[in-house]
């Protein structure tokens, strides 16, 4: 299996890094080619208003939405879970998502860098201590559509979630060396879904 | 908030750099053109009141903005904002956190307020942003709490030849250390007035700690793909946009061209049709006493 991380900008080397540690192959994917390539999709941490508006430039936008409706798994970290986000709060006019994921995620919710933050958190699914989690201008989810499984929260907050191929964090757990949620989209979400054949 | 939130770590602060990467943060010095930064795909944007192409041109001294002009940009665009402030003044910086700057740039396009110590930047919650001509000075200013480095090039010149020099000089050495022996690097840090410790962390991971950016100098779309391939973590564009013929076509054609570093074809594509570039200056021409990068230690 191989998997791709959206590589328009953004944190894309750490993604990488914490998928080769989980034992697949990871390609950087820019081009409509390379996104043909991958079985899976990561959207890494960076700003989504600059990797919407590329994806679009470069042809990729509708390739990304066609391939999520057909089921293609897809984890988004931070923009990427607002570009999964079928409506998004404090956006700039005109600003598109992927979407595909029924929730409404808020821009920079917690706030702006000097509100930025790390703290423990519980993540349904992993086993082992609490997560380190690290928000960065962050978003979080203010409403989540049925059939969407709320895996984490701070202060009330959904910040991690899944529907069906579709996993979101608002946090960046590629900035950790801890790799347990990278290991639960490989192993729990991709693998399942290659399996009946996606 | 729950007690387990902590503000301001170095991964925190870090990290914030980690997310600007591949991307082009563009001066502005006023809410328009701050807007079409952020329509023309910027990560960021670094409010000031003037470009350093003017500051150069003007001359006088110059500070950190007026908060209003910062607030008013912080206002209008969903892109994080950074502002710069003297090097050494860390009132100045004191500010810029205390009205929610998301970076600092301890900047030596501004006067310098201190001629011997910079900033104490582990002091701050807001990372800081620093510039740098070659390892020892990058290597200075994380040990002094910068959270992010830019090589300094020479601001305001629309001439990218200082850039090169800087972004070759940090990659060099780092390049050099990777294959000294371990007890080689003792002298490396002395001759690099450079911590040890961090000296040793470049030499085992081949890089920075911090991400690291171009700046000063850079004007087409060529530059700043030449800058991601002598490796740019991403770019800093000043008066390059904004003094420029056609200025939100041109950053949109500097973002692609970041973005496709490594295709020719697409760099070409977004070379065409830009208009006129900034007229720009020859750094040779510059007396040595008003070359912006001198400044820092």
């Amino acid at each position: 299996m191989i998997v791709g991380v959206l590589a328009l900008q953004g944190d894309v080397r750490e993604h990488i890094s914490a998928l080769s540690d989980c034992g697949v192959g990871a390609l950087e994917v820019r081009t409509l080619g390379e996104l043909n390539s991958v079985q899976a999709l990561v959207i890494p941490g960076g700003e989504s208003t600059t990797i919407s508006k590329l994806a679009r430039a470069f042809d990729l936008f509708e390739a990304i939405q066609q391939r999520i409706k057909a089921g293609m798994p897809v984890y988004g970290s931070c923009a990427g879970l607002i570009l999964l986000a079928d409506r998004v709060l404090d956006a700039i006019v005109g600003q598109e998502s992927f979407g595909g994921l029924d929730v409404t995620a808020r821009r920079n919710a917690f706030g702006r860098q000097v509100d930025s933050f790390e703290s423990d958190i519980d993540f349904k699914g992993l086993t082992g201590p609490k997560f380190r989690a690290i928000f960065i201008r962050a978003p979080w989810i203010e409403e989540c559509g049925e059939g969407v499984e709320v895996l984490a929260q701070i202060d009330n907050r959904p910040v991690a979630v899944r529907s069906g191929n579709l996993l979101a964090t608002s946090f960046h757990p590629e900035l950790t060396r801890d790799n347990r949620i990278h290991r639960y989209f490989v192993e729990t979400i991709c693998n399942s879904a290659l399996r009946i054949g996606v | 908030m729950a007690e387990t939130h902590v503000t301001g770590t170095s991964r925190v602060k870090r990290g914030m750099a980690e997310m600007l990467k591949g991307g082009v943060i563009m001066d502005v010095v006023n809410a328009e053109q701050a807007k079409i930064a952020e329509d023309s795909g910027a990560v960021a944007v670094m409010a000031l009141e003037r470009v350093p192409a003017d500051i150069r041109a003007q001359g006088g001294v110059a500070r950190m903005s007026d908060p209003d002009m910062i607030a008013e940009i912080q206002a209008t665009v969903s892109i994080p904002v950074m502002a710069k402030a003297r090097i050494g003044h860390f009132v100045e910086a004191q500010v810029l956190q205390a009205i929610g700057v998301d970076y600092i740039d301890e900047s030596e396009v501004l006067t310098p307020a201190d001629y011997t110590h910079h900033i104490d930047k582990w002091n701050f919650t807001a990372p800081f942003v620093c510039g740098a001509t070659n390892l020892g000075e990058a290597l200075r200013r994380i040990n002094e709490g910068a959270a992010m480095i830019r090589s300094k090039g020479e601001a305001g010149t629309g001439d990218v030849s200082n850039a090169t020099t800087h972004m070759r000089s940090i990659s060099d050495e780092i390049r050099k250390l990777t294959s000294m022996r371990e007890d080689e690097l003792y002298v490396a840090a002395k001759e690099l007035q450079a911590p040890y410790e961090l000296v040793k962390e470049v030499a085992q991971t081949g890089k920075l700690p911090v991400v690291l950016f171009t700046a000063g100098g850079i004007a087409t779309p060529a530059d700043a793909s030449m800058m991601m391939q002598l490796g740019a973590d991403g770019v800093f564009v000043g008066s390059g946009i904004f003094k420029s013929g056609d200025p939100a076509k041109r950053a949109a054609a500097i973002v692609k061209s970041v973005t496709f570093y490594n295709d020719p074809k697409v760099v070409a594509e977004q070379s065409r049709g830009l208009g006129e570039a900034m007229v720009g200056i020859n750094v040779a021409d510059i007396p040595v006493p008003h070359r912006l990068a001198e400044r820092g230690w």
